[in-house]
């Protein structure tokens, strides 16, 4: 098997089960396709020995007829997700020399399940970001590149390291983050499936915070079926985190099944909106065209306070990550200013402004101003009863279907540099993908087609919360009508 | 609502963010044109709309208020900047 590093995680999982391969050759194929694509920058910490460790001992189960959902399975870890042991950096230079003394829930649940670690994927600083770019640790490479040309783009963000690491076969899944778009925007100009769970589905004890009631992990995979494989094993209620829900944990992977006759999908019309490329359009269509062919009802719904999401979004999560990056004052765990300091506050100014990049700074500002005494209703108060808004229009709309469809981002992978130096053009990325969290719903991001251009785009399914099976399922008819079997052209792997 | 230099160093202080004084002046243009996006929520009717608390409808869980975990002073001081023993070490804070 010259390609075990495609493998899907099902198959793998399969050959594992029926012994044709060890967790031990495929965990050795994928340590060396993480070597050998360095160019892409898509790990920040790369665990090769524990990896072998980790593989043996699931060979080891294997052969005793034991083992977990994710026995010897390689997967990627966002940069997010304390690890014990091993240094975790928010892509922050403030957390740079961080090594967690304890784990996450997340993914000590994947260990459990028998998973093996193969490092740590780049990502925005603290999740803040749609490119990649405001990584501390540079930025990463989308695998795909347009048409004739060698121009590097972004694999999107915040988990950008994950996206680019599935969709260049550096690992078979990794996890992800997502507080506005994080996993979903990736995995759609990656060409990538990325699902963001019903919030509360996963435990964030362990996960560095960014704004806590957006916050939520999810699978970043190759297939749909993978992402139910993996998030089964993901999610769980957790004593740690108050917020994680006690919704028993249904078997993901048969959900799958039965398929979408007699479905009911939701097209919500706020979602044309100007300056969007033909090309979004014109798939979007198609996808609905492909779900009534397999027995979908289509019909249309109203989403009418769509346009106050991003705006909404960027006074709360700014609000709550102001709140949550307090804690990084130089004193008990980060970096610390070198500079000769006078006194305490000294100490936390310098250190956080040495410790913080550009956009996180930002963001910290706007947060503090819209909290601050004599802005908190004009800002922080109206945003939160936007919120309020926003889930009732979801709401009702749910009353008339069980599942909506919808673009994934507003465009594909674009160039690294390209929307820097425009804050707002670059949250644009995010103009589909938000609403999802404010309302605390799943969202599933599939891949669907190439642009004329040959770089990958991506559809939405939106589900009621905690109906991750219905959006798995319509995602699955949406998979198998794509057929999309498109991979990047292999232009940054070294010998 | 506009911000202006002298906002944006009040703020970076509440903030605890050392902004040289030479960014304060672009830092309030960048800030500016966020906020002026933002408005746009001044649009909506949020009369008597009650403020979103939780997007899932469930009470917090409560616990006993007993000790669960602890005795691991060691490892919390391990990524100490600067510590003695299991202290950690400031600069002198009380004149």
């Amino acid at each position: 098997m010259s390609d075990l590093n495609s493998m899907t995680l099902a198959e793998a999982r399969d050959a594992l089960k029926a012994k044709k391969l060890s967790s031990t050759e495929l965990t050795t194929a994928l340590v060396r396709s993480v070597e050998q694509s360095r160019g892409l920058n898509a790990f920040v910490t790369e665990t090769p020995d524990r990896a072998m460790a980790m593989a043996a001992a699931s060979d080891a189960r294997l052969a005793k007829g034991e083992g977990g959902a994710l026995e010897g399975l390689p997967l990627a870890i966002k940069d997010l997700f304390c690890t014990k042991g091993v240094k975790t950096t928010a892509g922050s230079r403030i957390l740079g020399n961080f090594v967690p003394p304890y784990e996450s829930t997340v993914t000590q649940n994947l260990w459990n399940a028998g998973a093996v670690m193969l490092g740590k994927t780049n990502m925005d600083e603290f999740a803040m970001g749609s490119s990649n770019e405001t990584s501390a640790a540079g930025p990463v490479f989308n695998p795909w590149r347009a048409k004739n040309s060698n121009a590097n783009l972004v694999p999107g963000g915040s988990s950008g390291g994950s996206a680019a690491a599935v969709s260049g076969d550096l690992c078979l899944a990794a996890t992800g983050t997502d507080t506005g778009g994080s996993i979903r925007q990736p995995a759609a100009v990656t060409g990538t499936v990325g699902l963001k769970p019903t919030y509360g589905r996963c435990s964030r004890f362990g996960i560095v915070a960014f704004a806590s009631s957006l916050d939520q992990a999810g699978p970043m995979t190759k297939t749909v079926r993978d992402a139910a494989i993996m998030l089964g094993s993901m999610a769980s209620v957790d004593a740690k985190d108050s917020t994680s829900v006690d919704v028993p944990v249904p078997d993901y992977e048969k959900l799958l099944e039965g398929g979408i006759k007699g479905l009911k999908v939701g097209i919500p019309k706020e979602y044309r909106i100007d300056g969007v490329p033909a090309d979004i359009g014109g798939l979007w269509d198609k996808g609905a065209a492909w779900l009534k062919a397999q027995g979908a009802e289509i019909v249309e719904v109203s989403l009418p306070h769509t346009k106050y999401a991003l705006p909404t979004y960027y006074i709360v999560a700014p609000a709550e990550a102001s709140s949550n990056l307090a804690r990084y004052d130089g004193v008990r765990f980060g970096h610390r200013t070198s500079d000769s300091i006078h006194d305490i506050t000294e100490l936390y100014e310098k250190s956080r402004a040495e410790g913080f990049g550009a956009e996180v700074q930002r963001r910290i500002l706007i947060g503090t101003y819209v909290l601050s005494a004599g802005y908190y209703d004009a800002y922080y108060a109206r945003a939160q009863k936007l919120r309020t808004l926003i889930k009732r229009d979801f709401d009702k709309a749910f009353e008339s279907c069980d599942v909506l469809l919808t673009p994934a981002t507003p465009g594909p992978a674009f160039g690294v540099g390209e929307k820097t130096s425009d804050p707002v053009s670059m949250y644009l990325n995010d103009v589909f993908t938000v609403t999802v969290n404010l309302a605390g719903l799943p969202g599933l991001s599939v891949p669907a087609g190439l642009t004329d251009n040959g770089l990958p785009l991506g559809l939405q399914l939106i589900g009621k919360a905690f109906d991750e099976g219905t959006v798995l399922r319509a995602g699955l008819a949406i998979e198998q009508a794509a057929d999309f079997r498109h991979k990047p052209a292999n232009w940054w792997r070294s010998a | 609502m506009s911000v202006d230099k002298d906002t944006v160093r009040r703020i970076a202080r509440l903030a605890r963010l050392a902004v040289p004084e030479a960014r304060l002046e672009p830092m309030a243009g960048e800030l500016n044109g966020i906020f002026q996006w933002v408005e746009m929520l001044n649009e909506v009717d949020v009369e008597g709309v009650p403020a979103m608390t939780s997007v899932v409808a469930q009470k917090l869980k409560w616990r006993q208020d007993a000790v669960t975990d602890g005795g691991v002073a060691d490892a919390l001081m391990q990524n100490a900047p600067e510590r003695e023993d299991t202290f950690f070490v400031v600069p002198k804070v009380v004149e």
